[in-house]
């Protein structure tokens, strides 16, 4: 059973969130300097991440036409049925919430140690100082940043992940690369692109806004720096989850 | 001027500072000493508002800092300058960016003489030109207040607080970075608050020194004051080292 404390603890945990957020999402001091970090966050959180994104997208589009395709052996399904459950599955799940959650690890956790590492070397109270509006300089180019990457990794992966099926259906002989290729277009309903890109939106601000609290409140030193870091990718993956399911039920049900 | 008049400060139910006052005069190197945890950082932070105070007041040339919006808190705050007990310093920025950060914040100068008032503040506090494209963490500890002090001052500040300025510095060093901080408040007529425990920083540059311990202030005076106070504990902090009784007797 949960205590009242831990109940309370939470809601506590919610109204920081809240006060952080009305802080970030105001006019910034500066629109040079805040273009200026929001640039090194596209480069950072966009470009630096995109190797990694291509490689898992190759490996899973070709790992989910394999499993499919031993999942649906049935003389039943036509033999386009796995190029149109892999294409399918990586719009709806793979490339908005899997991809998501993976991020959450890499972004989330890089983000929440990079605030919360300059919380508690006083850098945070260096710009406060200053009178800079410390939460909106350092949170709002980031989530900036990850909303607007976020579509695009979402087609982009997407993509990758169907040249991935197309490769295991070159290069074994479980299905052939006709059969895959009129699976992959078979059917098609642009709505589930627009689907992916809005979860993947509401995610990318859960993991960026998320994190940067986990470490705007981080205090102590290294240890605790690491904890807000483990704090911050294991509840965005949680809410990640959750809105998954609030926003499934909303657009598709 | 600053002026704080009866501070009190608790965190939690406990109380840190109770019913402090005084006054800082501007032009003077005014220093906050005291044991560790006797709550010289929290009211360093209490006067920059960074802590909410209980009660009391914290006026600055007149203006109640309490009483004051965030809006004009932000306001006030680009009068002040703070150097960090560990420099602080924005460690994804040059030296020199680090200096030209507020000017490009809140200046209304263009690039070039942003870019000529960062030069002029490192040059004086002796920053070699060959360090200005270094990261901070490529210079000495020394080097790092150095450049702190250089981007404390860059905006023109009325105000400067000094957290701890020798922390983590040879002796040498710590007597250049206390010299540098008395002849930037002199020459720019700043008040300045330095929150110290160094012994030899409060002897060389204390103009106005206040002794706070448990969180009261137990005496206030200059550093020529210091070893005619009559104070127990004052002379207990003060002249806990051999060095300093020895001093002591040879002054009586």
């Amino acid at each position: 059973m949960f205590r009242y404390n831990q109940i309370m603890n939470v809601f506590a945990h919610i109204g920081r969130y809240t006060q952080l957020m009305g802080r970030t999402l105001v006019r910034p001091d500066s629109w040079r300097i805040s273009f200026r970090m929001f640039m090194k966050e596209l480069d950072k959180i966009g470009l630096q991440t995109l190797p990694i994104l291509i490689v898992m997208s190759v490996f899973m589009g070709a790992i989910m036409t394999i499993q499919t395709k031993l999942n649906t052996e049935n003389p039943i399904l036509p033999a386009y049925t796995t190029g149109l459950v892999t294409r399918d599955t990586l719009l709806l799940e793979f490339t908005s919430t899997i991809l998501c959650l993976i991020l959450a690890g890499k972004i989330g956790s890089s983000i929440a140690s990079e605030i919360g590492t300059m919380r508690i070397t006083e850098q945070i109270d260096a710009l406060e100082i200053m009178g800079i509006n410390s939460a909106n300089y350092l949170i709002l180019p980031k989530i900036m940043a990850f909303i607007i990457v976020m579509p695009f990794f979402v087609i982009i992966s997407s993509a990758i992940g169907l040249f991935g099926g197309y490769l295991s259906a070159l290069l074994t002989d479980i299905i052939t690369v006709s059969d895959y290729l009129l699976g992959i277009q078979y059917a098609f309903i642009p709505y589930y692109v627009f689907y992916a890109v809005v979860k993947s939106v509401v995610f990318a601000f859960l993991i960026a806004s998320i994190a940067s609290y986990y470490g705007y409140y981080a205090y102590g030193g290294a240890l605790d720096v690491g904890k807000a870091s483990t704090n911050a990718v294991v509840n965005s993956s949680l809410l990640i989850l959750l809105f998954d399911l609030i926003i499934t039920d909303l657009m598709l049900n | 001027m600053i002026e704080i008049k009866h501070i009190t400060k608790s965190f939690d139910g406990e109380i840190v500072l109770k019913d402090i006052s005084a006054v800082f005069e501007s032009g003077k190197a005014n220093m906050i000493i005291g044991p560790s945890g006797s709550g010289k950082t929290v009211l360093l932070k209490s006067i920059i508002g960074l802590h909410r105070i209980d009660s009391g007041r914290i006026e600055y040339d007149g203006r109640n800092l309490p009483d004051m919006r965030m809006k004009d808190i932000r306001v006030l705050r680009r009068e002040v300058g703070m150097l960090f007990q560990g420099a602080a310093l924005f460690d994804s920025m040059t030296v020199l960016e680090n200096v030209m950060f507020p000017l490009e914040m809140f200046s209304t100068k263009t690039p070039d003489e942003q870019k000529e008032r960062a030069y002029f503040c490192l040059q004086r506090v002796n920053m070699p030109e060959r360090s200005y494209n270094l990261m901070p963490s490529e210079i000495s500890g020394g080097m790092q207040k150095r450049v702190a002090i250089a981007r404390a001052i860059a905006l023109n500040p009325k105000y400067l607080f000094c957290d701890e300025p020798n922390s983590g510095l040879d002796p040498q060093t710590s007597l250049i970075i206390d010299k540098l901080i008395h002849e930037i408040t002199q020459e720019y007529n700043i008040t300045t608050i330095i929150n110290s425990h160094d012994m030899n920083s409060i002897m060389e540059i204390g103009d106005n020194i206040i002794f706070i311990q448990q969180g009261e202030k137990k005496w206030q005076g200059c550093r020529h004051d210091i070893f005619h106070a009559n104070c127990e504990s004052l002379d207990n902090f003060v002249f806990a080292s051999n060095l300093y009784k020895r001093i002591k007797s040879t002054q009586n």
